[in-house]
């Protein structure tokens, strides 16, 4: 039940007739030696800490260890409430819970790692935003965070994750193509659909620095989650109308790794370069010494 | 290739903000406090690198504290980990070394002592993604990672110590995944270091410590 790239889990979901989430569902048994009880009980427990991390700010915002962010999640559920919002409920909501989960992370809360701290905001803020616009279960939600873990765990195995081997485009660009592949499942795409949709996540956020003012998980990073999840609702929406992606997925995760490891050093997470080095986060960080 | 599970992916459930300044930060000090025979009564870290610049808005420091208290990545604890150290009479400090660059840049010396006078440094790294080394213990190079259950058998350099030491571990029947020894200098103090899969029988210490040329026994559960 094992799969190295896009092209043998594509395969592999055909000949057993399964969608993703089930594919690696069943990775997680066999290769993990253990029980699907216990699988189901640890993503169970996964997307609790999730739901807590995205709800939390709404009603008690924290302001951040660095001090840069904070109540960014509670002020856009006001403009929401007082019904000044332009991006419509799906979207609208799953910024806000971008946002939570970042402010949630940088201000020592608990968070799940999807895949990293810094762009732990996109998984969890695209399905709950989902669930709650379309009434999905709590049970096809933990299906769309399998399926987000398989396109992770490519990207893990043959790219990397790691802002400061690839930038922005590998932390938060890989959330945002784990969140649209596992929206396709949820909104009833094929498994080539969902795998479409991640691919042309990482096409449109290629080349995303990593550039943290302050060297701080915090500023731009809680934005750039908002701006994944929104990245990740265009590709699964052309995904789902059937808009052709002439990339496949492993070949655009291979592009992104490559445009990631030529990326100079000032622009993955030293913050030397980009945001962090313009004069007014260096005047608010007021860092280097 | 070692197997990447999906709580690899999503996961560590952990305390934000950086799942190497915070998370990492918190393994290492963990592994640290197996390493000395509690309670401990005071501990000074040295940060270096990335560390040194960043530790206050990563909590870093909270973390390191925390993982000598005893607290996992996700425990809500690491935050109060001061306030928490103060109340159980545990002493500490944290110095920002800038000057020294060679290092990793996400390295932490842990200077510990107990309420016995006994004092030990452990030397670790945080790799990335909650993923640790130790690299030094009292400043002898050593290599691991607190993923297998390990047993730290300090003795000195002299013939026959091995030999005693896969005795008494294949006495309990624990099966070897990595074994490696490390020392000062020829005939000084070494340090075995044996992984295995699965935990180790508490009662292994006991009866290594049987011969003379062990002078310390240490058992890091995984």
């Amino acid at each position: 039940m094992d799969f190295k790239n896009g092209k043998e889990l594509l395969e592999l979901c055909q000949r057993e007739g399964l969608p993703i989430s089930q594919v690696m569902r069943r990775r997680e048994c066999v290769l993990g030696e253990t029980t699907a009880d216990e699988v189901e009980r640890r993503m169970t427990r996964a997307l609790e800490i999730m739901r807590s991390s995205a709800m939390e700010p709404l009603k008690n915002p924290h302001r951040s260890m660095g001090g840069l962010i904070g109540g960014e999640a509670k002020r856009l559920a006001a403009h929401t409430a007082k019904k000044r919002d332009i991006c419509g409920p799906v979207l609208q909501r799953a910024i806000t819970y971008a946002m939570a989960v970042l402010e949630t992370n940088a201000s020592m809360g608990l968070i799940v790692a999807a895949p990293t701290a810094g762009s732990s905001g996109v998984v969890p803020a695209l399905l709950l935003a989902l669930q709650e616009e379309y009434h999905i279960s709590d049970q096809r939600l933990l299906d769309g965070l399998f399926n987000a873990g398989a396109v992770g765990y490519l990207a893990m195995r043959n790219a990397t994750v790691a802002g400061a081997v690839g930038g922005c485009q590998a932390e938060v660009g890989i959330a945002a193509a784990m969140a649209a592949s596992a929206a396709v499942e949820l909104m009833g795409g094929e498994p080539d659909q969902c795998l479409a949709a991640a691919s042309t996540v990482l096409m449109n956020m290629l080349g995303l620095v990593c550039d943290p003012v302050g060297g701080l998980v915090e500023y731009p990073c809680q934005s750039r989650n908002a701006a994944g999840v929104a990245n990740a609702l265009v590709a699964a929406e052309l995904a789902l109308s059937g808009v052709p992606q002439l990339i496949p997925f492993d070949e655009m995760l291979s592009a992104m790794y490559n445009v990631g490891r030529r990326l100079p050093v000032e622009l993955r997470e030293t913050a030397l370069g980009g945001c962090a080095a313009t004069p007014a986060a260096c005047q608010r960080c007021g860092g280097c010494g | 290739m070692s197997f990447i599970s999906v709580f690899d992916v999503l996961g560590p459930n952990m305390i934000g903000p950086s799942s190497s300044h915070t998370a990492g930060a918190a393994v290492i000090a963990g592994l640290a406090r197996k390493l000395l025979a509690p309670p401990l009564a005071r501990v000074d870290f040295t940060l270096y690198g990335s560390f040194s610049k960043t530790y206050h808005g990563h909590g870093t420091d909270r973390a390191l504290l925390g993982g000598i208290l005893g607290f996992a990545t996700d425990d809500a604890r690491i935050r109060d980990s001061f306030q928490i150290a103060g109340e159980r009479g545990l002493a500490f400090s944290f110095t920002a070394n800038e000057t020294e660059t060679e290092l990793h840049p996400n390295t932490v010396d842990i200077r510990m002592e107990n309420a016995a006078g006994r004092v030990m440094t452990v030397r670790g790294v945080s790799l990335g993604g909650g993923k640790v080394k130790i690299i030094r213990i009292n400043g002898v190079k050593v290599d691991f990672t607190g993923e297998y259950s390990a047993v730290i058998v300090v003795h000195r350099d002299t013939p026959g110590v091995v030999a005693h030491i896969t005795r008494v571990l294949s006495d309990h029947n624990v099966n070897i995944a990595f074994m490696r020894l490390f020392r000062e200098s020829k005939g000084h103090t070494a340090y075995s270091i044996i992984e295995s899969d699965g935990s180790l029988p508490d009662g292994i210490s006991g009866q290594l410590m049987g011969n003379p040329n062990i002078q310390d026994v240490m058992l890091v559960q995984s």
